[in-house]
């Protein structure tokens, strides 16, 4: 078991416990031991001075795709993990989506082992936790053995990148994954409605003369799906939302009582679909950058907490797989390094959100939604903790990510904040040594 | 003829009459007039781009604008090869990156390119040295066709500007209708789309364009009436029920044309179905000046050329005997 650890003069952000104040924290065995001002801590104690720092419950992405197996080139587990510990994350959830997909027991417990094993290498990063293929093949048609995947580790199901179409299939789902108490993530798309599009319907698409693909692509879905978690009782996780008419679905859902959760991405927070002039690739993404109205209506949604949390939908994608055609280039961009400091910047800096709720967002609301460990510092809680300098002002480089790919639209961008440690079960999983000691 | 001062200068490329003012394309149109007259002699052959090589780069069938391309090419005297996708490397997987450098590698002067992707001009031309001319990219544009376009039109009525074109048919999948619209409205005129709300593109509106449900309508109120083909894999995409129900809603038929200003013409950029987007009394008839399209074009891509090549548009008449 790891040295105490003893992190004092830091902020204490835990929306969790209702702090934001200077104190100290304890970690001892790998759990929160105590958290108050003016700690001792056992002699053996590694001490980290925090003093000018955020101490905050570690940051927990529930929507990341880690390439492995079948697309190490892109990203491996060991990578994939460290680029989110570099961004603060202490717990990331892997989509099924690899090839081949984590349809059976033995593929989800791959996943698992192989970010435990390098881990115990001191090569680890965030924790993940892998998503389990709702559908066999993520074909729609059969449903997998949910219990087998659960007991091999599985959090959640869901066929992401490939949209439930069958309503027949989403509801026994619903129904099914209830015994184990676990969400179904539906990336919310009518691939019919969606014609191929490759960004959004509207004048931009027009002038461009490229495919678009209508909001009412993602509502209609969001809309079935929210009455048939109504039919059900099952948890209906909605993954990045992009339309404002999604919005409207989901506050009614609220109102109704139903089980539904959804989610934001850093890049439907502070983007639309003028990214995209020029044909630029690296703002492809399914769903796609919508219009100013979207995102501000996105946006207000996340500040009231109608949207529950950020997720970045972390979609590494090869250099040369980009380095093409708009029409042939895969969707999707990597966002664990940046996540952090763009909210911040957008949100906090803004002074729209309070660094509090930001943290509410990024760590303890998903913990709560999904119910499982993380998110706060309560004594006893596992040790997940970030540690982050939140005035620090940066530009973002892709060439620094620790990720394997480097497919991001905010390259060039001044940012704020900046990850210095990220401590996973009491263990330091990643330091900038800038400025900790 | 207008001279072009420096500024106006072409740049290396051209890929949507969006990169262009309102004087570059007028220029490029003045420039193709001294070159009309090539066209007419009996040795249609001028030594303008003698030594330059020209790699015709087809990914998409097409035989109207390659081969309006090849003669203005030849006619210039510049050496070409043709490439199409069919038995190329592309075939065999290479991708548009390595095709450019390649290219490149054989130290070429221009690519001429037609694909099937949106932007794959641009992605071009932003890659390799030469000089790049889009000749149709995906739904995005098609800038030549909207030059002859231009200078049919300006040929019937001395200038375009406070003119009223309709384009009508199918816009959605249209870059023939995109660079029209871009080049009409930069040259001053004032632009019209009507066709199936299902082939009407979202947010053409906000572009500046009206929108006309019913072609009679548009019809009475336009000076140039710009007809598309309807491709016949529309149908099966369920955006018309039926050719002869198009023919029906849109045809543009001699009847129809009795509500027409008398002085009103009709454009096609080919190739036609007769019988349903157009009929044969107006494409044959006074109004039609779709063969005029077809000559005019030759005459606008030498300009292009010319003018790629570090040719002066004041400069072209004379040009026409020697090197630029």
């Amino acid at each position: 078991m790891s040295r105490p650890l003893l992190i004092h003069g830091g902020r204490i952000v835990d929306p969790s416990t209702n702090l934001d104040e200077i104190a100290d924290v304890l970690v001892v065995g790998g759990r929160i031991e105590a958290v108050q001002p003016g700690l001792a801590g056992p002699e053996d104690a590694q001490r980290i001075d925090a003093r000018g720092l955020v101490v905050s419950p570690g940051l927990i992405d529930v929507h990341v795709h880690f390439r492995e197996p079948g697309g190490e080139h892109k990203e491996t587990i060991r990578t994939g993990a460290q680029s989110a510990a570099a961004g603060g994350f202490t717990t990331v959830w892997a989509m099924p989506n690899t090839d081949p997909p984590l349809d059976d027991p033995a593929a989800v417990g791959f996943v698992r082992q192989e970010a435990r094993r390098w881990a115990r290498r001191g090569e680890g990063g965030a924790r993940v936790s892998p998503v389990g293929a709702a559908s066999k093949g993520l074909a729609g048609v059969q449903m997998t053995e949910i219990g087998g995947l659960v007991e091999a580790g599985a959090v959640a199901v869901t066929d992401d990148g490939h949209p439930i179409a069958d309503p027949v299939l989403m509801r026994r789902l619903l129904e099914y994954t209830q015994a184990f108490d676990i969400p179904v993530l539906q990336h919310a798309e009518d691939m019919a409605l969606s014609a191929r599009g490759v960004m959004n319907e509207g004048s931009v698409a027009t002038a461009l003369g490229l495919r678009g693909i209508p909001n009412a692509s993602e509502a209609v879905i969001v809309a079935r799906d929210i009455l048939l978690a109504e039919l059900t009782g099952g948890h209906l996780h909605i993954q990045h939302l992009s339309a404002r008419e999604s919005v409207e679905f989901v506050r009614m859902a609220r109102d109704r009582g139903v089980r539904v959760t959804t989610e934001l991405t850093p890049h439907h927070l502070t983007l639309t679909e003028e990214a995209v002039q020029g044909y630029r690739t690296e703002a492809k993404m399914n769903p796609p950058l919508r219009r100013e109205e979207d995102r501000q209506v996105l946006r207000q949604a996340l500040i009231d907490g109608v949207i529950e949390m950020i997720a970045t939908d972390h979609a590494p994608h090869h250099y040369e797989e980009k380095e093409r055609e708009f029409d042939d280039a895969p969707f999707g961009i990597v966002g664990l390094e940046t996540a952090l400091p763009i909210c911040l910047h957008d949100l906090v800096v803004s002074g729209d959100m309070t660094l509090s709720s930001l943290i509410d967002r990024m760590s303890c609301a998903p913990a709560r939604a999904m119910g499982i460990e993380g998110g706060t510092l309560r004594p006893g809680s596992p040790a997940d903790i970030v540690v982050f300098d939140p005035e620090a002002s940066w530009l973002v480089d892709a060439d620094q990510f620790r990720s394997k790919s480097r497919n991001t639209p905010f390259s060039g961008w001044r940012v704020t904040g900046r990850i210095r440690r990220t401590i996973v079960a009491g263990e330091t999983r990643f330091e900038d040594s800038g400025s900790t000691t | 003829m207008t001279a072009m001062g420096k500024d106006l200068e072409l740049g290396k490329d051209l890929i949507g009459l969006e990169d262009l003012s309102r004087e570059q394309i007028l220029g490029i149109l003045d420039t193709a007039e001294p070159f009309k007259e090539i066209s007419e002699r009996k040795i249609k052959k001028v030594p303008v781009l003698r030594g330059q090589t020209i790699v015709n780069l087809f990914f998409e069938p097409s035989t109207r604008t390659r081969i309006s391309f090849e003669f203005a090419e030849k006619r210039l005297s510049a050496d070409t090869v043709n490439i199409s996708s069919s038995g190329s490397s592309v075939q065999k997987g290479e991708t548009l990156v390595d095709t450019a450098r390649n290219l490149e590698a054989m130290r070429i002067h221009m690519v001429v390119v037609r694909h099937g992707s949106s932007g794959a001009a641009r992605f071009l031309a932003d890659r390799i040295p030469s000089n790049v001319i889009n000749a149709g990219d995906g739904q995005h544009a098609h800038p030549t066709q909207a030059l002859l376009d231009l200078l049919t039109i300006r040929d019937r009525f001395g200038a375009i500007e406070g003119r009223r074109v309709c384009i009508v048919g199918d816009i959605k999948h249209s870059r023939v209708a995109r660079s029209n619209v871009t080049g009409f409205l930069k040259c001053g005129a004032e632009v019209a789309v009507c066709g199936p709300r299902t082939l009407i593109p979202a947010g053409i509106e906000d572009l500046g364009v009206q929108v006309f449900g019913r072609v009679e309508e548009a019809i009475e109120w336009c000076d140039v009436l710009y007809v598309l083909r309807l491709q016949l894999e529309r149908m099966q995409g369920g955006y018309v029920p039926s050719l002869r129900e198009y023919n029906r809603v849109f045809g543009v038929t001699s009847r129809r044309l009795e509500s027409a200003a008398d002085d009103m013409i009709v454009l096609h950029p080919g190739p036609m179905n007769r019988g349903v987007e157009i009929d044969s009394d107006v494409a044959d008839g006074p109004r039609s000046v779709i063969l005029p399209q077809v000559t005019n074009g030759v005459a606008v891509r030498m300009a292009v050329l010319y003018l790629l090549a570090g040719g002066r548009p004041e400069l072209a008449e004379s040009a026409k005997g020697r090197m630029p």
